[in-house]
């Protein structure tokens, strides 16, 4: 079960600060789903250390996104990347898909 | 304080932007989302601080601060620990603030900051920021840095051009003089009772004529030193 994401530390950081919630958000709904599309390439191309690259990339969103074994699992994935393996890929795929879901709802 | 951010991540960016607006002193004056641009942007501005993210694609933190001549403070902004300690033997690496970055220990960092002075000589020993009130010790041994609980540290002897830490659990060797150690450890704790060592108060086994044992080591104490020992003794 993929636990699901949240704007609990972004909430925080913001404070009253409704413009900069509103702002971070327009950004995550910028950035993911070009980060997902280019990790996607990667993949489908077989380029690993790009992968990899992207991987590293995408796993700060988890982070900041309060899915912390989700960051967990993404950090694996990075390292097995980098060792030519990717037993966690499918797991990681449905990290992406469920965080593509919630920032369509935020 | 005139600081910029470099990250390739617009998420990042717009966060460490968020943790400086609440810091009155600090003022942003521009984002980069590469190094290369901040590196041109940097040979026309004089900036205070820079928040640096680590690991980017192409061109890294590290390759970034290699390049600059005259580098301002540097925080390093990353969610590798690993990178950040391989990249902290840089003398304007002033911290690292690992993902995601909370308001309270950002404050620290500016607080860290705010209080260096340009002049200040940085030693290979650094005190971490987490650990102003003194509880940890960074040695760099190797390249790394590693931490060491003060509470842990039995003796530390000079050895020539090294030093010799010794811990309960262990012993480690470091390239630096005592004299930089000793600036870098809290009065209370510990004591120089020769030239070359100095102890750790608490853990004092006994005294017996010109020696102390602490553990299993004895350790001489020199006429000079004695005074100050005695007079920090709880004597009866």
């Amino acid at each position: 079960m993929i636990e699901q994401p949240n704007l609990n530390y972004v909430d925080e950081l913001a404070g009253d600060d409704i413009e900069f919630r509103n702002q971070f958000i327009t950004i995550i709904k910028d950035e993911f789903p070009l980060e997902k599309v280019e990790y996607q390439g990667h993949v489908s191309n077989n380029r690993v250390k790009a992968t990899a690259e992207i991987v590293h990339k995408l796993k700060h969103k988890f982070n900041i996104l309060g899915m912390e074994n989700s960051y967990k699992l993404a950090v694996t994935y990075e390292m097995e990347l980098l060792d030519g393996k990717n037993g966690s890929e499918s797991k990681f795929n449905e990290i992406l898909e469920t965080i593509e879901k919630y920032i369509k709802t935020i | 304080m005139n600081c910029i951010i470099i990250d390739d991540e617009a998420t990042a960016r717009a966060i460490v932007r968020q943790l400086c607006s609440k810091i009155p002193e600090l003022d942003v004056i521009e984002e980069f989302d590469n190094a290369i641009s901040a590196i041109k942007f940097l040979n026309q501005q004089n900036i205070d601080v820079i928040f640096l993210d680590i690991h980017m694609p192409g061109f890294s933190g590290v390759d970034f601060v290699q390049t600059l001549k005259n580098p301002p403070n540097i925080v390093l902004t990353t969610s590798d620990t690993n990178f950040a300690i391989a990249a902290y033997e840089y003398e304007c690496i002033v911290d690292y603030l690992v993902k995601p970055i909370t308001q309270d220990r950002f404050e620290k960092s500016i607080k860290k900051i705010s209080g260096l002075t340009t002049n200040q000589p940085k030693s290979i020993i650094e005190s971490k920021q987490d650990s102003v009130e003194g509880d940890d010790l960074y040695i760099n041994i190797d390249r790394r840095l590693v931490k060491l609980k003060l509470n842990e540290i039995l003796v530390i002897e000079a050895k020539g051009d090294y030093i010799e830490v010794k811990t309960e659990k262990e012993e480690y060797r470091v390239h630096t003089t005592l004299k930089k150690i000793k600036e870098k450890l809290p009065e209370k704790l510990f004591l120089q009772i020769h030239r070359s060592y100095i102890i750790n108060f608490i853990k004092i086994i006994d005294i017996e004529d010109n020696s102390v044992l602490i553990a299993k080591n004895v350790v001489p104490i020199s006429r000079s030193n004695r005074p100050e020992l005695m007079r920090r003794l709880n004597l009866l």
